[in-house]
C-alpha cells in the first residue's frame, strides 16, 4: 500500500494486475489458469516433446496398453497414443480456441454495428440472428462443416458461426445500455463524429462482457470443434485430432479402452481448464453475466 | 397473458419464415449430386436424367422453393429419396425414440439438478458443496461421445448388465439417457445452487430467521420456493440443448432417433429428409422457447407481460 503511494503506478497496468492477482486467489478460477496455460503451451510445443512422431507406425505392438516405452499404449496401426495427444494439441487446442476468438471478433463487430446504428440495419441484423438461433448450435456447425467439406479451416469456420448469434445478441445488449450513459451523451454534444463515439466510447466498455463470454464459450466450443471431428465431418483421420482419435478407438473399445480413454480424459480436462477459467474471469470481473 | 402469447406466436412467424429458406438452401448448397447418388455409380446419364425427374431436381431454385414451401402448407415435406416413405411418416418414426430419449433425461437432469444444487446451497462452502460444483462442472466439461463410450465400456462391456443400444427396451434407453442427461444435470444444479443463494440473500428471508424459524423451515418454506422459478427457464433450455445433444448421443449408441436420422440422412444428401429434421430440430427450440417464457409468468405472478 505504502508502495504506491511513492509511486503511482499506471492505472491500466494497475488494473490487469489486480485482474490476474484476483484470479490467482479465486481457487477454481487460479485452478482452470493453470490447466489453460498448459494446453496452450502444450499446443506450440507438443509435437517437439513428443517421444515419437504422430504418425510413426510400431507394427510389432498394436494396440498396446500401457508400458515404459509407450505410456499411454498404441493405437491400432502400432503408433504411440502418448506422442499423438501431444501433436494433437495444436490442432484441438488451436481450433478450439482461434474458432471462440473468431466468433467473438466476428459476433462482437456485428452486435455492436447493430446497436450502434440502430434502425432497419438493427432490424435485420436481429431477425437473421433470431433465425440463427433458432437452430440447436451444433447443428449449424454440422450443417456447415457438411457443405465446406473437411478440414482444419471448415472446422474452424463451422465453430465460429456456432458462436457468432450469441456473441452479436451479446454485443448488441452491451451497446445499448453504454449509449444511454452520460459520457456519450457528452461526446455527442461535443461535436465527436459518430464512428470516433463508437471507436473510442462504446467499443472499449462492450470489449470485456465479450471477453468474458468468450472464455466461457471456449470450452464448449471445443466440445463442439472436436464433436464434429469424432462425427467423422471435421478433421480427418490421419490427423491425431482429439476426437478423431477418440472416434477411431471406439472399434477397439473392447480390446484396448485406453485408447479411446487417453484422448477422452485429455478433452476432458482442457475443457473443464476453459470453463473454470471462463467461470473465474465472471466472477472476478463481472458477476452480472450469467449462462 | 393470452394477449402475450398471441405476440409471441406473431413474433415468431418472420424467424420461422428465415428458418425455411434457411434450411431450403443449406441442403442445395451440400456437395455432391443426389441424382447421381442413387441413380448408381456406373449408371447412364439417361438414367441419371429420369433420377433427377423423379425427385423434381432437374427444375429451376425458385420452382423447388415453390414446391418446397406448397408442400409444406398442407403439411407435406416431400418423399425422402433414401427411405421409400414420406418424411413425415419417416419422421413419425424416429420421433416418438428421441422424445423419450430426451424426456428421460430431462426428468434425470432435473430431478438430481435441482436436488444436487439445493444440497450444496444449504451446505455453502461445505465439503459436500465442494463435491457437488466440481461434479457439476466435470459434468459440463466432459464430452457427451466420451462419455458414452465410458458408460458402453462399462456397462456393456466389462459388465455385460446393459445392452449397448437399441430403441428397444427400457434397458437400451438408461446408457444413451445418462449420457444425454450429465451436461444438463451439471448446468442444472449450478443453476438451482447459484439461484437458492441469491434468494437466501433476501431481505424477506433474513426476516424469517429474524423471527425465529428454523433454518430448514426458512428455505422450505420461504426460499425454495422463489429460488426454484429461474430454474423452470434453464430446464427449459436444456430441454431444447438436450434434443440437439441427441444427434451425438444417438450415433455413439447407434440409436435410430432423429439425431441419428439427421447424420444418416445429410450423408445419404436425401435432401427432402433433411429439410424437414432441420425444420422439426428449429419447431422444436422456438416453442420450448415460447412455451418457457409464456409458463414463466404463470408460475411467477410477480411478472406482467404488459
Amino acid at each position: 500500500m505504502t508502495e504506491s503511494l511513492e509511486r503511482p503506478r499506471v492505472a491500466r497496468s494497475a488494473f490487469s494486475r489486480s485482474v490476474l492477482g484476483r484470479l490467482l486467489r479465486h481457487r477454481s478460477g487460479s485452478l482452470g489458469l493453470v490447466l489453460t496455460a498448459f494446453f496452450i503451451v502444450l499446443a506450440v510445443i507438443g509435437p517437439w516433446v513428443a517421444p515419437y512422431g504422430p504418425a510413426t507406425p510400431d507394427y510389432t505392438l498394436l494396440a498396446a496398453g500401457s508400458s515404459s516405452s509407450h505410456w499411454l499404449g498404441t493405437d491400432a496401426f502400432g503408433r504411440d497414443t502418448f506422442s499423438r495427444l501431444l501433436a494433437g494439441a495444436r490442432y484441438s487446442v488451436t481450433i478450439g480456441l482461434s474458432a471462440t476468438l473468431i466468433g467473438a471478433l466476428a459476433g462482437g463487430i456485428w452486435g455492436v454495428l447493430a446497436g450502434f446504428l440502430g434502425g432497419w440495419f438493427d432490424n435485420v441484423s436481429m431477425r437473421l440472428v433470431d433465425v440463427l438461433l433458432a437452430f440447436p448450435g451444433i447443428l449449424i456447425a454440422i450443417g456447415l462443416v457438411t457443405i465446406t467439406g473437411p478440414g482444419v479451416g471448415p472446422v474452424v469456420f463451422a465453430s465460429a458461426v456456432f458462436g457468432v448469434p450469441v456473441f452479436a445478441r451479446l454485443a448488441r445488449g452491451s451497446t445499448l445500455e453504454v449509449k444511454t450513459r452520460a459520457f456519450i451523451e457528452a461526446a455527442n454534444a461535443l461535436g465527436m463524429r459518430r464512428l470516433g463515439v463508437m471507436a473510442r466510447h462504446v467499443v472499449p466498455q462492450v470489449v470485456a462482457p465479450v471477453l468474458v463470454y468468450a472464455t466461457l464459450r471456449s470450452g464448449s466450443t471445443l466440445l463442439v470443434a472436436s464433436g464434429l471431428s469424432f462425427l467423422g465431418l471435421g478433421v480427418q483421420a490421419p490427423a491425431p485430432e482429439w476426437g478423431a482419435m477418440l472416434s477411431d478407438a471406439q472399434l477397439w473399445l473392447a480390446v484396448q479402452p485406453l485408447m479411446a480413454f487417453a484422448p477422452g480424459v485429455t478433452i476432458t480436462l482442457a475443457v473443464l481448464g476453459f470453463n473454470l477459467l471462463g467461470d473465474g474471469l465472471r466472477d472476478v470481473l463481472d458477476p452480472s453475466i450469467r449462462v | 397473458m393470452l394477449r402475450y402469447t398471441i405476440r409471441r406466436l406473431i413474433q415468431a412467424v418472420p424467424t420461422l419464415v428465415g428458418v425455411v429458406v434457411l434450411i431450403f438452401f443449406f441442403v442445395r448448397a451440400l456437395p455432391g449430386d443426389p441424382a447421381r447418388l442413387y441413380a448408381g455409380t456406373d449408371a447412364d446419364p439417361a438414367t441419371v436424367e429420369a433420377v433427377r425427374q423423379q425427385f423434381g431436381l432437374d427444375r429451376s431454385l425458385p420452382e423447388q422453393f415453390a414446391y418446397f414451401v406448397a408442400g409444406l402448407s398442407r403439411g407435406d415435406l416431400g418423399r425422402s429419396f433414401r427411405a421409400n416413405m414420406s418424411v413425415t411418416s419417416l419422421l413419425a418414426r424416429h420421433f416418438r425414440a428421441t422424445l423419450v430419449l430426451a424426456s428421460i433425461a430431462t426428468v434425470i437432469a432435473t430431478l438430481l439438478g435441482v436436488l444436487l444444487g439445493i444440497t450444496a446451497a444449504r451446505r455453502r462452502n461445505s465439503f459436500i458443496d465442494l463435491s457437488i460444483t466440481s461434479a457439476s462442472v466435470l459434468g459440463i466439461s466432459t464430452p457427451s461421445f466420451f462419455l458414452g463410450i465410458l458408460l458402453i465400456y462399462l456397462f456393456a462391456v466389462k459388465l455385460r448388465v446393459l445392452p449397448v443400444a437399441g430403441n428397444v427396451s427400457l434397458k437400451g434407453l438408461v446408457l444413451p439417457a445418462v449420457t444425454l442427461a450429465v451436461a444438463s444435470l451439471g448446468t442444472i444444479a449450478r443453476f438451482a445452487r447459484s439461484s437458492l443463494l441469491e434468494t437466501i440473500a433476501n431481505d424477506y428471508v433474513r426476516t424469517a430467521s429474524a423471527k425465529g424459524l428454523s433454518r430448514s423451515r426458512v428455505i422450505n418454506k420461504h426460499a425454495l420456493r422463489n429460488a426454484l422459478i429461474p430454474v423452470v427457464t434453464i430446464v427449459g433450455l436444456q430441454f431444447g440443448f438436450l434434443l440437439s445433444g441427441t444427434v451425438i448421443v444417438e450415433t455413439v449408441f447407434n440409436f435410430h432417433g432423429l439425431g441419428w436420422l439427421l447424420i444418416q440422412s445429410v450423408e445419404a444428401r436425401d435432401y427432402p429428409a433433411v429439410q424437414g429434421l432441420m425444420l422439426v430440430f428449429a419447431l422444436q427450440f422456438i416453442v420450448i422457447n415460447l412455451v418457457v417464457d409464456v409458463l414463466y409468468g404463470v408460475i411467477d405472478p410477480r411478472i406482467s407481460y404488459d
